[in-house]
């Protein structure tokens, strides 16, 4: 089992004829991704990787019954494919492209509430469930495994790493799920823990967060009724106040966002915190064990 | 992006928000000139520090003559390491009461947050909470004069200073909107002869959104070596220590900074080389990490998109033209590690495939650490 995102998801891929489309196209459709169609404006008729491409999600919907959509357009045209999705029925949006103006994620994701739109990202590596061997997203295929633990995270190659380490140790996940590093996102901590509460294969969670904004904080309140072991790790500890640490949302702002209010506020709730990435697995098969 | 006072200023004009009378000052004379037209002014550098005020970057002048000397003096000065290059001259204001106010977003709620007190300023963060009324906007709906009606009744006003108010609040929504704000503030928002100022503001723009405001000056408030790797693409953040890092990926690279504190060294830096990142970017990243002239270079690589033999090479290139004077430490692994590995060691730099080993011996080799 997984959540959100099934071996039954039909995915549309928008902006299928750009490089980094086209590329990880070919990538889903090997991990075993229902990929059914793509959108690029002007080229309907045209294939990818043996896909069709359209010209309008509209019509991609039509021809294909596709419920799915992973965005790969350039930023300024992010908000236009996203809403182009949702208001085609797209009900899981995926989107990939980093600095996506914050006031349009605003726009998008008062919209996908609405709508009912699961919308994860933007500025995510995407969601993968091995176990359904499918994905929408742009991690590496190896380092993954089915397995019992849910992986929720809100930045790409340091939850690779933290993938691959679990794998390596013998943990292998439900669903991984990237929040994202942006400022506003679709999901939060607690969005997503709903679903891996609610996922009997999931048995345990290991939380990737970082200093900026107060999802962790807030996820600690959720935690306390969680009743599953949660493992977290929280990168920018040594990250100086007052400086946007890669991602626009990892900033300590006004005394706001503090690693040392994360982890508290998490410890207080049960979760095992840890200080360094390769101590996520000892963790995890300690709180699985005591569980 | 943060904005000059002068231009936080401006937009409020713009929208027809009153702030006190001013102007841009570039050299002396018109410092003369400035205080000449508007009388009385306080003289405030235009850098993008707090605390200004305390540092000496706001003077007053009572006399044109007095402005030009001043101008003089602070013209050029450092402040708290940034150079005054220009100066704001804005009229004296005979303040009655300071209010707050502000426009910026609710990263939880993922909407729209304006923020009001009576206590204003002082930074918002030191006012008791208490004080702070909070009202969410539906971006559907945006401000309407209502809105601003409901908050200025919940702060208490009455008669022209809640007119006025409601009627800022709609302005200033309209700020936020149009200039794809972060943050719209005003503290103070002062209460001169029975109705309300602009005494201070700040602008903040969203960086992702630059594209669709091309008349904005760019303002990178980085650091001489921190301008030069933004120049790049890359996102890197000048840190106190001696040991450079380059990861990829920003989760990783907070990481990696961490884990050499973890084992007692000092990160003299944060560098994202990009999740994806090619050999050319790569190398040119890692010649800036060489500039810094650290103790040690660490390189710490988890190959998702990025490819290991692209690291490799790029370590190789700028060994071969710049040259690497100081131990080198690379962790790699992930997507085409053996052909990456195999490089680098026939080059003879052996890779670490785990990162606190690696992170370990990297501090050692500093000279940093628990022994």
């Amino acid at each position: 089992m997984a959540v959100l995102l099934t071996k039954n998801s039909k995915i549309l891929v928008q902006g299928i004829t750009g490089n980094q489309g086209r590329f990880h196209t070919k990538q889903m459709l090997a991990y075993g991704s229902q990929v059914v169609g793509g959108i690029s404006p002007g080229k309907s008729g045209e294939q990818v990787e043996g896909v069709p491409v359209f010209d309008t999600v509209e019509k991609a919907v039509e021809k294909t019954g596709a419920d799915a959509s992973i965005v790969f357009v350039p930023a300024p045209f992010a908000k236009d494919a996203a809403f182009e999705a949702m208001e085609n029925g797209i009900k899981l949006l995926v989107m990939i492209p980093e600095h996506i103006p914050v006031q349009d994620s605003i726009d998008i994701t008062t919209r996908a509430q609405e709508l009912g739109v699961t919308v994860i990202g933007p500025n995510t590596f995407g969601i993968i469930s091995p176990g359904e061997k499918t994905k929408m997203g742009i991690m590496p295929n190896h380092i993954y495994k089915p397995g019992p633990i849910g992986v929720v995270a809100r930045s790409g190659t340091l939850s690779y790493e933290i993938a691959f380490s679990l794998t390596n140790g013998g943990f292998g996940q439900t669903t991984v799920v990237g929040m994202g590093g942006d400022p506003v996102v679709g999901q939060t901590f607690i969005s997503v823990l709903h679903h891996f509460k609610d996922d009997p294969d999931t048995e345990g969670v290991v939380m990737v967060g970082e200093i900026g904004g107060s999802a962790e904080e807030e996820a600690a309140e959720y935690l306390k009724t969680f009743g599953k072991p949660v493992v977290a790790y929280l990168a920018g500890r040594a990250a100086p106040p007052g400086k946007r640490m890669g991602h626009a949302g990892a900033i300590i702002e006004r005394g706001r966002g503090t690693l040392e209010s994360k982890e508290k506020a998490l410890t207080a709730a049960g979760a095992q915190v840890v200080t360094m990435p390769w101590q996520v697995v000892d963790a995890l098969r300690e709180a699985m064990a005591s569980h | 992006m943060k904005q000059y006072e002068y231009l936080a200023k401006g937009a409020l004009r713009e929208h027809g928000i009153p702030i006190p009378p001013g102007r841009l000052v570039n050299n002396p004379e018109e410092a003369y000139q400035a205080v000449e037209a508007i009388g009385p002014a306080a003289l405030k550098a235009q850098v993008l520090v707090g605390g200004r005020g305390k540092a000496g970057g706001i003077r007053f002048a009572h006399t044109p003559e007095e402005a030009r000397e001043t101008a003089k003096a602070m013209l050029g000065m450092d402040l708290k390491g940034y150079t005054v290059e220009r100066l704001y001259a804005e009229g004296k204001l005979d303040i009655e009461r300071e209010f707050y106010i502000s426009v910026t977003t609710d990263r939880n709620k993922k909407v729209p947050l304006v923020m009001a007190s009576l206590a204003g300023g002082v930074e918002i963060e030191d006012v008791d909470d208490a004080q702070i009324v909070r009202q969410w906007v539906d971006p559907r709906v945006g401000v309407l004069p209502y809105f601003g009606r409901e908050l200025a009744q919940r702060l208490g006003l009455d008669g022209v200073l809640a007119r006025e108010f409601a009627d800022l609040v709609v302005k200033l929504y309209q700020i936020y909107r149009e200039k794809d704000a972060e943050l719209v503030e005003i503290n103070p928002l002062a209460v001169v002869d029975g109705h309300l100022v602009a005494a201070d503001a700040r602008l903040n723009i969203d960086d992702s959104a630059l594209f669709r405001h091309k008349n904005v000056e760019l303002i990178d408030e980085g650091s001489e070596i921190e301008k030069k790797v933004h120049k790049i693409g890359l996102a890197f953040v000048e840190l106190d220590g001696d040991i450079a890092i380059m990861a990829n990926g920003a989760g990783m690279a907070m990481a990696t900074v961490d884990a050499i504190q973890y084992f007692g060294g000092k990160p003299a830096n944060f560098l994202d080389a990009g999740g994806g990142a090619s050999v050319e970017p790569t190398a040119q990243a890692l010649d800036v990490l060489v500039s810094m002239e650290p103790k040690v270079i660490f390189v710490n690589i988890f190959g998702g998109i990025t490819r290991c033999d692209d690291v490799a090479k790029a370590i190789l290139q700028v060994r071969n033209t710049t040259g690497i004077p100081v131990p080198l430490v690379v962790r790699l692994v992930g997507t085409n590690e053996k052909e990456g590995v195999r490089l680098l060691e026939e080059a003879g730099i052996s890779a670490y495939s785990d990162m606190a080993p690696a992170a370990e011996r990297a501090v050692q080799l500093a000279g940093e650490g628990r022994s």
